[in-house]
């Protein structure tokens, strides 16, 4: 029975006949439909992938291998194009709306091989950390279903833990990945602001938003980043390096000069166990001859503030089209005029958090309150910049705990918003700055729950990223 | 009774041209304008989930060129903004537009006034997409929207308050629109509503350095209605202000079928646009390689090729003007003096007889075939004495532009070149004076002024073909 470790030797597989692309959609859809209580897919595109695995299976056996994804079965965060096909945001004000485009990354995920499954649940516009706040329901955590997943990817890192198909593209904007990832056990990484073109990704905060990638070791995320990656004509904040592309031979011996920041371990609303197995594993570190210092990071306290000032701005400006005028949910209320009609339709389109975020985006931005929190907060996210430039001038990478707690019960924190926000306190830092981040599934609590240490290094260096995240999931005995 | 010794009238406008890129500003879609509803609307226009604006840079580089054509200070570093409001034909909720910092800031329009030419100081040029537009007279239940329009870029051109009067206002927008049709950014054809123009008016006693309360008025889609709406205005103002009244802040509109405004927005709504940078376009600047690229590509402008017409060529202000008013008539009038060194003739057969047939026939310089160096060939004829000016311009002139053959081929097919054989002239001549027996007497007692008459008898006689230096001069010796 086919079982899937990496991508590497799936393509072995494919290549020695012991198994087919075909064969490998057939087991991944009756995964699905197995584990459908987790609620991780919200559609699945079953006649799809089998028509494309027919197609790659034979173009195989005629031309060989297809591309870097040849076969691998990958699902999209329902906030991602893809032509022809339903796209939401789990929101209610999407409901039946079909993308007329894909996504870069679709195309580039098309172009070298891979078989799109299906589109997973999230939270809706991709704001929330516990994927509860779906028009579709919430996701069940695989480890413990009465646990949230994390958000606001939550369905894309289920279907990577429960092997509902082998990675998943999500969107990370102040951790939609990597909480999710730490909260699931697998491997979630967030990589540069604009190193993959956002085109063709539903915009929650521009300037923060970045396609992320779920999978269950490092080498998969490297070669899933190196295919998605790069100029894109469509999105004139994307980089135009070329694609990272990791070998993960080299430098096998580095000793790392590592910093991690003595606010974050020491904060208040860390986790005992998850500050002592970060900790312990700082002292291995060191005893493995790595470089690890505690830094100053006396910023901490306003980053979450900072993040959600700055976010729902955005927000509140580009969920603005979501009108029920062009597309979309339209009430059938009656109207009396403009103002009522546009009430109406947004009003029972969007959730709840999807309305605090709007409302408080367009505060910060009135008049009156602009500079006191607007302006103020951009002055933040420069100084935060510039401290990290100085950070990195004398390390390789920052680590930290990816999320303060273990996942959490579902309900537990749905009726504080501002208790879930802190949940975000170590990984919306990255997307202040616009480094790559990433969550590697290292450590186990003892409610049951994975949780994981969170790697960052300095701007467009995905690959010492990776090459350091390997060598930290080897000595977890993880790879 | 005429209140304009009371009264002090101040004026700011801001035109809005839209750019004659083929495409919109933040998209492939094309921008020509008259297209069936709704077909140039990719989902980057309709603000469809996922797609992200990517910047037109022919739409920057024209704005750079109003800009300089404007004496504008060109700001380096430039951002978009977003501008946040909600309305149907707004397919983002948002205008990406420019906020802080203008493309070009300050600069002047030189408009003439009865007392001279005077400069009109600009506050700033800024870019911007156009809305889509909400047509609601169509169907009475429902307003129809095309998108069409969405994403067409604009440039908003906006004075300072610095005009005094409707007749200025006049000036300053036929200027304006010279202008963007001279460069080439703008085919400012305002019923079309390539270039609109919405004016701020308020009035003051002479003397008051404060600024009276504004009226904006809008819905100025002609010249002529910029210039009606303002004088309207200022009466409706002073009318109220004589009998007691305050003049209100508010926004009207103007009725073009009895030239009067009315109030549209009783208050200005207090509008929070919520500006902030474009957050899906990255900051861009403009490097002094690209400045200098478009400041070569600009062509002569107007006023500067006017005192060139003058200076180099010797033409008085009038017939200058006159062939600064289009490009498209400079250029041939550019082209004509490479053919011809008459500059003077050349002026005034461009302002005279093409002119006049243009106008007959309705053509105009852009479309014209005639080639510069055919008419030049006329030109010749006439120098020469082969032709006289009224046979040239009346009986040529139209077959060369129908036929598009030469002037001495048509002046021979036609048999109408002037005759300089002396043989057929002495016949002429002779038949003249043998004609006139009296008149021949008058001349030899003295009576030198009858010249002209024996002159024009030959020419009569001749049909216009004799060369009338020739004839005088045979004339004169025939009566010595």
């Amino acid at each position: 029975m086919f079982r899937f470790s990496s991508i590497k030797d799936y393509h072995n597989a494919l290549l020695n006949g012991q198994t087919t692309c075909v064969e490998t959609v057939h087991y991944y859809v009756s995964q699905i439909k197995t584990a459908a209580h987790l609620n991780a897919y919200i559609e699945v595109f079953e006649q799809d992938a089998i028509a494309r695995a027919t197609e790659l299976d034979n173009a195989r056996k005629q031309n060989g291998m297809q591309g870097k994804l040849h076969g691998v079965v990958v699902g999209l965060k329902d906030v991602i194009c893809y032509k022809g096909k339903t796209l939401t945001a789990s929101s209610k004000i999407l409901a039946g709306f079909t993308s007329l485009f894909n996504a870069t990354v679709v195309d580039k995920l098309l172009a070298e091989g891979a078989i799109i499954i299906g589109r997973q649940n999230c939270d809706e516009f991709a704001m929330g950390s516990s994927n509860e706040n779906s028009a579709y329901g919430p996701v069940l955590n695989h480890a413990d279903n009465t646990r949230v997943p994390g958000g606001s990817s939550g369905g894309s890192a289920v279907a990577v833990q429960a092997d509902l198909c082998m990675i998943s593209l999500g969107s990370d904007t102040g951790g939609s990945v990597r909480q999710p990832a730490d909260f699931c056990g697998i491997v979630g990484l967030k990589p540069t602001y604009g190193r993959i073109s956002r085109y063709g990704l539903i915009a929650y905060a521009s300037s923060f938003d970045q396609i992320g990638i779920f999978a269950t070791n490092t080498e998969d995320v490297a070669i899933a980043l190196e295919v998605i990656s790069g100029a894109d004509e469509f999105d004139s904040t994307v980089s135009n390096q070329p694609a990272p592309v990791c070998d993960f031979t080299e430098e096998t011996g580095k000793k790392y000069k590592l910093a991690y920041f003595k606010e974050a371990l020491e904060h208040p609303g860390l986790d005992p166990e998850i500050k002592a197995a970060t900790e312990a594993f700082i002292k291995t570190l060191t005893a493995a001859g790595h470089d690890v210092q505690a830094v100053d990071f006396e910023l901490l306290d306003y980053i979450i503030p900072t993040y959600y000032i700055l976010t729902t701005a955005e927000a509140s400006s580009n969920l603005s089209r979501y009108d029920g005028v062009k597309y979309g949910h339209r009430s059938s209320k009656p109207y009396e005029d403009l103002a009522d009609f546009y009430k109406n339709n947004r009003s029972e389109g969007f959730g709840d958090e999807v309305k605090r975020r709007i409302m408080l985006g367009t505060f910060v931005l009135s008049a009156g309150y602009y500079d006191a929190y607007y302006t103020k907060a951009q002055r933040v996210r420069n100084m935060l910049r510039r401290k990290t430039q100085v950070v990195f001038n004398q390390f390789d990478a920052i680590i930290s705990p990816t999320v303060p707690s273990p996942a959490f019960k579902i309900s537990e924190k749905s009726n504080d918003p501002i208790e879930m926000y802190l949940a975000d306190i170590y990984t919306v830092f990255a997307n202040l700055v616009g480094i790559p981040g990433i969550s590697l599934p290292l450590f186990k609590h003892s409610t049951g729950m994975p949780f994981g240490m969170q790697v960052m290094t300095s701007e467009m260096n995905e690959v010492p990223l990776l090459r350091l995240s390997k060598r930290l999931m080897q000595m977890a005995g993880l790879e | 009774m005429d209140y304009s010794e009371k009264y002090e009238v101040v004026i700011g406008l801001e035109v809005h041209a839209q750019l004659a890129t083929e495409s919109k500003l933040f998209c492939g879609d094309a921008t020509s304008f008259g297209a069936a509803p709704n077909t140039h609307i990719s989902p980057i226009t309709m603000g469809h989930p996922g797609t992200l604006p990517k910047t037109n840079k022919k739409a920057v580089a024209y704005a750079i060129k109003m800009g300089m054509a404007c004496n504008c200070e060109i700001e380096k570093e430039n951002y978009f903004a977003r501008k946040n409001y909600f309305y149907p034909d707004l397919p983002k909720g948002y205008q990406v537009s420019q906020h802080t910092t203008p493309i070009c800031k300050g600069g002047y329009v030189t408009i003439k006034t009865a007392a001279g030419a005077r400069n009109v100081q600009l506050n700033r040029i800024h870019l911007e997409e156009d809305a889509g537009k909400s047509i609601h007279d169509i169907n009475p239940d429902f307003t129809c929207l095309d998108y069409n329009r969405a994403g067409v870029p604009l440039i908003e051109i906006v004075t300072e308050p610095d005009l005094f009067s409707a007749d200025e206002a006049y000036q300053y927008v036929t200027e304006v629109r010279k202008l963007v049709r001279w460069i080439g950014v703008c085919d400012g054809n305002m019923e079309e509503g390539s270039l609109r123009c919405d004016a701020n008016v308020s009035i003051r006693l002479k003397g008051e350095t404060k600024l009276g309360t504004k009226v904006e008025v809008k819905n100025l889609n002609s010249i002529r209605n910029v210039k009606k709406a303002i004088e309207f205005e200022i009466q409706r103002m002073i009318a109220l202000v004589e009998s007691g009244g305050k003049v209100q802040q508010q926004t009207r509109s103007f009725d073009a079928s009895d030239d009067t405004t009315f109030a549209i927005r009783e208050k200005e709504e207090a509008n929070d646009y919520r500006y902030f940078a474009e957050p899906d376009l990255s900051p861009f600047s403009l490097s002094d390689e690209l400045l200098n690229d478009i400041k070569n590509s600009m062509p002569t402008l107007p006023a500067a090729l006017l005192q060139q017409y003058i200076a180099e060529y010797g033409l008085n202000e009038y017939d200058a003007t006159q062939l600064c008013l289009e490009k498209e008539t400079a250029d041939y009038f550019s082209s004509l003096v490479s053919h011809t060194s008459n500059y003077k003739a050349a002026a005034n057969w461009m302002n005279g007889p093409l002119r006049q047939y243009m106008n007959e026939h309705k053509l105009s310089f852009d479309s014209f075939a005639l080639a510069p160096e055919k008419l030049a060939g006329l030109l010749k004829l006439v120098e020469e004495g082969q032709l006289n000016f009224s046979i040239a311009s009346s009986r040529i002139l139209p077959v060369m532009i129908e036929t598009g053959k030469d002037a001495a081929t048509i002046a021979t097919e036609l048999n109408l070149l002037q005759v300089s054989d002396s043989n057929e002239l002495e016949t002429w001549v002779n038949g003249v004076i043998e004609k006139m027996p009296d008149k021949v007497a008058e001349y030899k007692k003295g009576k030198k002024g009858l010249i002209g008459l024996f002159v024009g008898e030959v020419k009569k006689v001749s049909k216009g073909k004799a060369d009338p230096k020739l004839v005088t001069s045979l004339l004169e010796e025939k009566l010595k």
